[in-house]
């Protein structure tokens, strides 16, 4: 398949230049550093036949993982969603002291190392620390629990949804409401009606996009998450522990199924965009 | 902007060219070790650097890697240059020799003692008067109890203290059944998998969870001794597994680096009386009588099976509980 | 990924509280800020505010004597050489790719940035796993390497690779968004009044793009400084030579040196904020210029 069929200008004649330059560096460079690295994992779990193969990927304490990965990233992406909706709300409607400090410090689960994000909540979540030593009363065990692993993917998560909300939230024509007001909406009828449905297509994204790094995520995890067979083990984990046991090949197994589930989760989130971008005109 | 993406980019190639030199100034020597040996060589290298240009003359600098023992073996298959590796169980040798013949097949003969220049065995930790009454291997089924052990599939820590609990069924007679259910029983018991010795170790000490630590007898003294406040206790159980970590020379690396003298020699410290002092500082069983004899505090009399003697070759053991679907992973999975 | 509209400047929210069609009654507002405030805490102040307490237990001595040991100023130096190498590598790309995306119409575009988006969502583990399959003893390239005594994986360039990896989408998925929205026409009149293609670029497009690059370059900064996942596989872990900053965390960590783990975990931390205070600085500049020009 040549780059030239399947990637052909197409529509408006072209008055700039540097098509083929930009797209022929992007080509080389994608290839060289993502898609030939990524095509051995499919490779070598090729040498695997398809009954082995199935076999990896489907072993109870595989799936069992799969399940705790999957679902608590679901999850994680979920209260995201709805806090982070809130979190924004808060940063873009209403004054109150630190708000700067806080609409900068959003962005802290990017840029902190995700081991020192691990070794600090354990700290604060384990039965002696800060918050466990609060909740461990009440019953609630966090760190070193299935909960634990839900606590490191909210935080690596928290950035996501706020980040894609809060320029839609900005952008947003007071007229509308305006308009709503004076039509006799309710407040609450106003949102659900009027200002949710303009979120909600970066609501989505930054609810996929949290969840597509949640599935992933192994530094902050590991160090919280207590590792328990069939109970508190991460789908990363499974791969380190067969790569531990010098078993390349069902390393790879494991990770092609969650390379085939990430692309298609992005190609999800493009396409949510682009459909967002043709709903709200922002794309000219 | 243009000026300063190209200084931009002259910085990076100046970068690039800073580090290619500083790696190969003088003769070095990669020691790629387990977890919880990180104190031993920290004082171990730098003795062993005096101590060989006293010897000869040469100046011999060691770096250290340390992490978990599978893992670093695979890092040294993979290609890190290890000059030596010292491990904590021998089939994390024995795999560099079967991929390439990375270390000799008869590396057990190289050294003395099976190359193996100190020994460690599986003991308990408990806390502080040891509220819960733990003495024995027995205790550690008790329900209720929590149990803190490394993840037996990424750590052979892990793997000494399934084997000592499931041995110290058969040295008393009882059957496979036996073992495979006083095995289940204490891994009901364990609250939390680390992936290395270390991890669980602070997750026993730093996060106050469990009640018994199952770890190497260097850790378990030196957190009892030295890093834990006084808040540990050891406990000996009647009989335990002789743990021995092993040493030996990566014979593909040092002849291409041209290390073969100072990696042995670096070995041959380890036995040597000065090295053997530093082992016992740390905890570890010297093979020096006269060593031994002279920390006798340290190192209380105990039983110990060697893996060999009791549940059959190692690399048979390692197969039936530790691989894919082995009896591990059936007691885990279904516990 | 935070979207360019980000740098549309911060309108203030007075506007809307003085406004009676788009404010909540007290109640609601006060419930809404206390959750919101209630989960910032105990998500993102909490852990931050853990890592300085830690990191301070023992000490100012304790904690500069952590920060200057030689093995914390190799870590530190091989971690700033690692990020001078990718962030251009990538930043370059960025604006190749953002370049063809952007300013012009092909088919399979939209796959095409789902593939620059890969390893975005691909787990740290993934990423260091292929370059060993790639370049480790028994890899693809593995035989050749040794044969020519080249040092990738456990050494330098592996760790460059995999920070490029985990690194790649940030600055094109900035631009791409935001060279978007800019359109062609501005690009389209210099090219008709005579200006050659990197005339066209430097300026005119680099000028518009400047603020949102930066942004993208900042980012893609931060993730360099704090891989772990992807780099802790390549590494080989050795002391002094091939540890990362976040490596030599864990190091000290394991050391049982847990003073000195969150001193340099804090030097992280405090990179981090650097780098958000940069941001902030850089969106409120953005935002002050595109109401200068409106």
């Amino acid at each position: 398949m040549s780059a030239a069929t399947l990637f052909n200008p197409t529509r408006q004649t072209r008055v700039l230049p540097g098509f083929g330059l930009s797209l022929g560096y992007t080509l080389v460079y994608l290839s060289l550093l993502v898609l030939i690295p990524l095509s051995a994992v499919f490779l070598k779990t090729a040498t695997l036949g398809w009954s082995e193969f199935w076999a990896v990927v489907t072993a109870p304490r595989v799936v069992a993982s799969y399940k705790l990965s999957f679902g608590a990233s679901l999850l994680a992406a979920g209260i995201n969603a709805v806090f982070g909706l809130m979190l924004a709300w808060a940063l873009v409607r209403y004054t109150f002291p630190g708000k700067k400090l806080i609409d900068a410090l959003v962005d802290l689960p990017f840029a902190l190392p995700t081991a020192v994000a691990g070794i600090a909540l354990t700290a604060l979540y384990a039965g002696n620390g800060w918050v466990g030593s609060i909740l461990e009363p009440l019953g609630l065990k966090v760190a070193f629990t299935p909960l634990g692993v839900l606590v490191a993917l909210v935080f690596i998560g928290v950035p996501f949804v706020v980040r894609t909300v809060q320029p839609i939230l900005e952008d947003l024509e007071t007229e509308l409401e305006e308009a709503a007001a004076s039509l006799g909406a309710q407040r609450w009828q106003t949102f659900t009606k009027v200002i949710l449905p303009i979120l909600l297509p970066a609501l989505l994204t930054g609810f996929a996009l949290a969840f597509a790094r949640a599935v992933g995520e192994y530094g902050s995890v590991i160090f919280i998450a207590g590792n328990i067979p069939m109970v508190s083990e991460i789908t990363p984990l499974m791969i380190i522990t067969k790569l531990e046991q010098y078993d390349y090949v069902g390393a790879t197994a494991i990770a092609t199924v969650m390379l085939v589930f990430s692309f298609a989760l992005l190609l999800v989130i493009n396409l949510l965009q682009a459909w967002s971008a043709k709903r709200t005109g922002r794309n000219r | 902007m243009k000026p300063r993406l190209r200084s931009l980019i002259a910085a990076a190639g100046f970068a690039a060219l800073l580090i290619a030199p500083a790696v190969q100034a003088q003769t070095t020597l990669l020691n790629v070790s387990y977890d919880v040996t990180r104190e031993l060589y920290k004082d171990i290298n730098p003795a062993f650097t005096s101590w060989y240009k006293a010897k000869t003359g040469k100046e011999v600098t060691v770096n250290q890697s340390h992490g978990g023992s599978s893992k670093q073996a695979l890092s040294v298959a993979a290609g890190l240059e290890a000059d030596v590796i010292t491990m904590n169980q021998s089939t994390d040798i024995d795999i560099l020799v079967e991929r390439g013949g990375l270390v000799a097949a008869d590396w057990r003969k190289r050294f003395p003692h099976d190359a193996t220049p100190y020994t460690t065995y599986s003991v308990f930790l408990v806390r502080k008067g040891n509220p819960k009454g733990i003495k024995d291997w027995n205790d550690l089924a008790r329900p209720g109890l929590s149990v803190i052990v490394p993840n037996p599939k990424t750590s052979g820590n892990g793997r000494y203290t399934y084997l000592a609990a499931w041995g110290s069924v058969i040295a008393k007679g009882g059957s496979e059944a036996d073992a495979r259910d006083f095995v289940t029983k204490v891994f009901r018991n364990v609250p939390v998998l680390d992936g290395g010795g270390r991890g669980a170790t602070t997750t026993f000490t730093q996060r106050d969870l469990g009640d018994v630590l199952v770890t190497f007898e260097n850790e378990a003294a030196q957190i009892a001794r030295e890093l834990g406040d006084g808040k540990f206790d050891v406990v000996y159980p009647s009989i335990t597994i002789d743990a021995s970590p092993p040493v030996a020379v990566v014979e593909s690396v040092v002849a291409k680096r041209g290390t073969a003298a100072e990696a042995k020699a670096y070995l041959d410290f380890l036995y040597a009386d000065e090295g053997q002092k530093i082992i016992a500082k740390h905890f570890f069983r010297p093979r020096s009588e006269a060593v031994l004899k002279a920390n006798a505090d340290r190192f209380p009399p105990i039983k110990a099976f060697f893996v060999e003697q009791l549940l059959g070759n190692w690399n048979d053991v390692q197969k039936k509980h530790f691989a894919d679907g082995g009896v591990y992973d059936q007691i885990v999975v279904n516990r | 990924m935070a979207a360019a509209g980000v740098l549309h400047g911060r309108a203030d929210a007075r506007r809307y509280e003085n406004n009676a069609a788009t404010r909540e009654t007290p109640w609601v507002k006060w419930t809404l800020l206390g959750i919101s405030l209630a989960f910032f805490a105990m998500f993102l102040l909490l852990p931050l505010v853990a890592v300085f307490t830690e990191a301070l237990r023992k000490g100012w001595v304790t904690y500069l004597t952590a920060l200057s040991d030689e093995d914390a100023l190799s870590a530190i130096k091989l971690t700033l050489i690692t990020a001078a190498i990718a962030v251009p590598l990538n930043l370059v790309f960025g604006v190749s790719a953002a370049w063809c995306i952007a300013k012009f119409q092909f088919r399979g575009k939209h796959f095409l940035t789902t593939l620059i988006d890969l390893p975005f969502s691909v787990s740290p583990v993934v990423a260091g796993l292929i370059y060993v399959l790639l370049f480790g003893a028994h890899g693809w390239f593995g035989g050749w390497l040794a044969a020519n005594d080249i040092k990738i994986i456990f050494a330098v360039p592996g760790i460059v690779l995999a920070t490029v990896f985990v690194t790649f989408p940030f600055v094109a998925r900035e631009l791409i968004p935001l060279m978007e929205a800019q359109g062609r026409e501005e690009e389209e009149a210099a090219t008709v009044l005579g200006a050659s293609g990197w005339q066209t670029f430097w300026r005119v497009t680099l000028p518009n793009i400047k603020w949102g690059l930066l942004y993208g370059v900042i980012l893609c900064n931060a993730r360099a400084f704090g891989e772990f996942g992807a780099v802790s596989v390549v590494s080989g872990h050795i002391r002094g030579q091939t540890n990362t900053m976040p490596l030599h965390v864990e190091i000290l960590y394991n050391e049982y040196n847990f003073a000195a783990a969150f001193a340099v975990a804090s030097l992280l931390a405090l990179l981090a904020l650097v780098t958000l205070g940069l941001k902030s600085f850089i969106e409120w500049k953005a935002g002050q210029q595109s109401r200068e020009s409106e």
